[in-house]
């Protein structure tokens, strides 16, 4: 095999243009076979008009999408061996539950009794057999949205495109329904590529996720990557929770970059190739990598004064003014209240950072 | 509940359900007026002697009936046979209604579709040009059907400028004629119920469809059609009923050959030669046989609903 059949889907330079507006920028990537790829983004970032455009339901206004190595920018959607779970189901209201599924299996050639028998199959997967001769109506959205996935996996498609198909589900049915996607996916082995804005859901499920915004793809990489290690300003932000300072990078040595903050002081952290030296740039710090101490100790600290806790159930959270920057966020599991002090709000402290956690950012 | 609030509540509802008989009574009033008492008095006059002059001798007599079924009377002396003049007017007329039904359907889809499937700003302008000429009066755009069709008419004219044929086509005077003339009467009933049902129709259905493999064709015929069923269904009613009692289109367009119910009814009532208990039997024929189709319909329709 060669290593272009490795690759399901590989998108090259796509631009998507409405009119004067460029929704899509040259967005290049390559999703492998095998993988669980989420295109993660806030609404209108151009995620959903990716997707459609390699289900076929937009065209490419400049670029190619590639399938398997066979280019398909201009095939019509019923050509392209990939299906879609909608964002809001698209059950037939008319059919039957086993109709709906067995639809594509009998569009592509297969007898009305053999798509019924694939049709229970699927069904079984998704433990809805029971429900196989009611209408789309008489289901809550939790099965319809199973249905919606029996239906697109039935045929086989060398992909499955699925546009947020999670976000109409209230929150316990959404986590159980996470698990058991990734379940299925590696059970059938098919190439999924999930559209999502949820950022959580993003990180529990995906092989890799590519983090898009204004049409542009900001980062690509596995969870852990995107998350300890942020690209930039605004994949810091979208995902999780983060504490920014700006700095300036005084210098670079041995993979360290020393840099200080607005009043002076001075941190050190892990260089990144892009910044370079005197660039004044944004330091990223996850609040669950902070931790709050009376004197100042032998990591990074910085001096301020405690503004509240809050109470989450897992976690305290304080809001801590920093003298020399703004309000920072840290986070103390509720198992460590025994080992870490809680301080009063009004109290001064000092804020620490762990080692490796402070992070620069390219903008 | 507790007492108290129970009866303070149905107090409450006892008024409100005395005020809803009142507040119903202006639907009745109507119904009454413009429904009913028309409908009994075209009844009571089907079963009327004729006068000769016009009007009816209130006599009982079920020689309207007779008439229309038979040709030298069922009660007559010799045997009678059936009459098959009216029944073949009927035939004809259901026919040429049939026609221009399906006509206006085959036109009236594809507008509609095409309405439906503009921005919505637009779509409230479609609609508004599609009634434009109705404002005009029926006979006034009869009449000039009549002259477009003509041999020496604009639309022979166009069609042999541009070359397709070479001798004028005679459309005038015939069934085409009274098909078109009723097609054209129409048409927005058609074009609208079938617009609100494709604009209330999810889209989203279609790209499933697609995505599953079925080709435009299919996806018309397995997913569009089943769900604008109803505003279909509607279109073709609002068709098929006034153009099956339509006397203007026929009498306008389709010359003596071509007589349909609605002139036969017309013709009864007019001048001194009608024949009004006549022409109130042919009316309830008529009528008996429109309601036992839409009975048939709606009794079909519950059966399928049941079954699913």
């Amino acid at each position: 095999m060669t290593d272009a059949s490795q690759i399901a889907v590989d998108v090259r330079d796509a631009v998507k243009r409405y009119g004067d507006f460029t929704a899509l920028q040259k967005i290049s990537l390559s999703i492998r076979d095998n993988e669980f790829f989420t295109l993660l983004g806030p609404s209108g970032c151009g995620k959903t008009t990716l997707l459609r455009m390699i289900a076929g339901f937009e065209d490419v206004s400049e670029g190619g999408i590639f399938l398997y190595g066979e280019e398909i920018e201009n095939l019509p959607p019923h050509q392209r061996p990939v299906n879609t779970v909608f964002q809001n189901y698209a059950l037939f209201p008319h059919m039957t539950i086993l109709d709906n599924v067995g639809f594509g299996l009998e569009m592509r050639g297969a007898s009305k009794s053999e798509a019924r028998r694939r049709a229970g199959e699927m069904l079984d997967l998704v433990q809805l057999s029971q429900f196989a001769s009611r209408k789309p109506a008489q289901l809550s959205g939790g099965q319809q949205q199973r249905v919606a996935l029996a239906r697109a996996l039935a045929p086989s498609p060398k992909v499955l495109l699925l546009d947020e198909p999670l976000s109409a589900l209230d929150l316990k049915l959404r986590k159980a329904m996470q698990i058991e996607l990734k379940h299925i996916q590696r059970e059938t082995g098919i190439t999924f590529i999930f559209v999502t804005h949820d950022q959580e859901e993003a990180l529990t499920m995906s092989d890799r996720i590519a983090v898009m915004s204004a049409g542009r793809m900001q980062q690509l990489g596995a969870p852990q990557d995107i998350y300890e290690a942020p690209r930039n300003m605004f994949v810091a932000d979208f995902i999780g929770e983060t504490n920014l300072l700006e700095v300036s990078v005084d210098a670079i040595e041995a993979g360290r970059a020393t840099c200080h903050l607005g009043g002076g002081h001075e941190l050190t952290c892990n260089a990144v190739d892009e910044v370079k030296r005197g660039a004044r740039v944004h330091m990223s710090i996850r609040p669950e990598r902070l931790f709050l101490s009376e004197h100042p100790t032998e990591s990074e600290s910085l001096k301020g004064t405690i503004v509240e806790n809050i109470f989450i159930g897992t976690d305290i959270t304080t809001i801590i003014d920093l003298a020399e920057g703004p309000n920072f966020t840290v986070r103390t599991s509720n198992s460590d209240r025994g080992t870490k002090r809680i301080f009063e709000p009004g109290a001064q402290a000092y804020v620490n950072m762990e080692h490796g956690a402070a992070r620069l950012l390219v903008d | 509940m507790a007492g108290g609030a129970a009866s303070g509540g149905s107090a409450a509802s006892d008024t409100y359900a005395k005020a809803r008989h009142w507040l119903l009574l202006p639907s009745w009033v109507v119904v009454g007026i413009f429904v009913l008492a028309p409908v009994l008095m075209m009844m009571v006059y089907s079963f009327l002697t004729k006068e000769f002059r016009g009007g009816v001798i209130w006599e009982f007599s079920l020689s309207a009936y007779d008439q229309f079924f038979f040709d030298r009377g069922l009660f007559g002396d010799e045997p009678a046979k059936i009459d098959w003049t009216y029944i073949a007017i009927f035939w004809r007329s259901i026919w040429q209604a049939g026609a221009a039904t399906i006509l206006s359907l085959l036109i009236g889809f594809p507008t509609a579709y095409f309405i439906a499937t503009r921005p919505e700003k637009n779509r409230a302008i479609w609609v508004f040009l599609i009634t434009i000429p109705y404002w005009v009066n029926l006979l006034i755009r009869t009449v000039s059907m009549k002259f477009l069709l003509r041999d020496q008419g604009p639309l022979n004219d166009f069609l042999v400028n541009i070359g397709l044929i070479d001798t004028p086509l005679h459309i005038i005077n015939t069934n085409l004629a009274v098909q078109l003339g009723l097609f054209y009467s129409y048409l927005p009933f058609m074009v609208l119920p079938i617009y609100a049902s494709v604009e209330r129709y999810n889209f989203a259905l279609s790209e499933a469809a697609a995505d599953l493999y079925a080709t435009k064709w299919v996806t018309l015929r397995r997913i569009l059609l089943p769900a604008v069923k109803p505003g279909v269904i509607a279109g073709c009613i609002l068709v098929f009923v006034p153009s099956l009692g339509a006397f203007l289109a026929p009498d306008l367009l389709g010359g003596a050959k071509n007589f349909m119910i609605g002139s036969l009814i017309e013709e009864q009532f007019k001048g001194n030669a009608g024949n009004w208990p006549f022409g109130a039997a042919i009316s309830m024929i008529l009528l008996t046989m429109v309601l036992t189709i839409l009975l048939i319909y709606a009794r079909q329709q519950r059966q399928a609903e049941d079954l699913s």
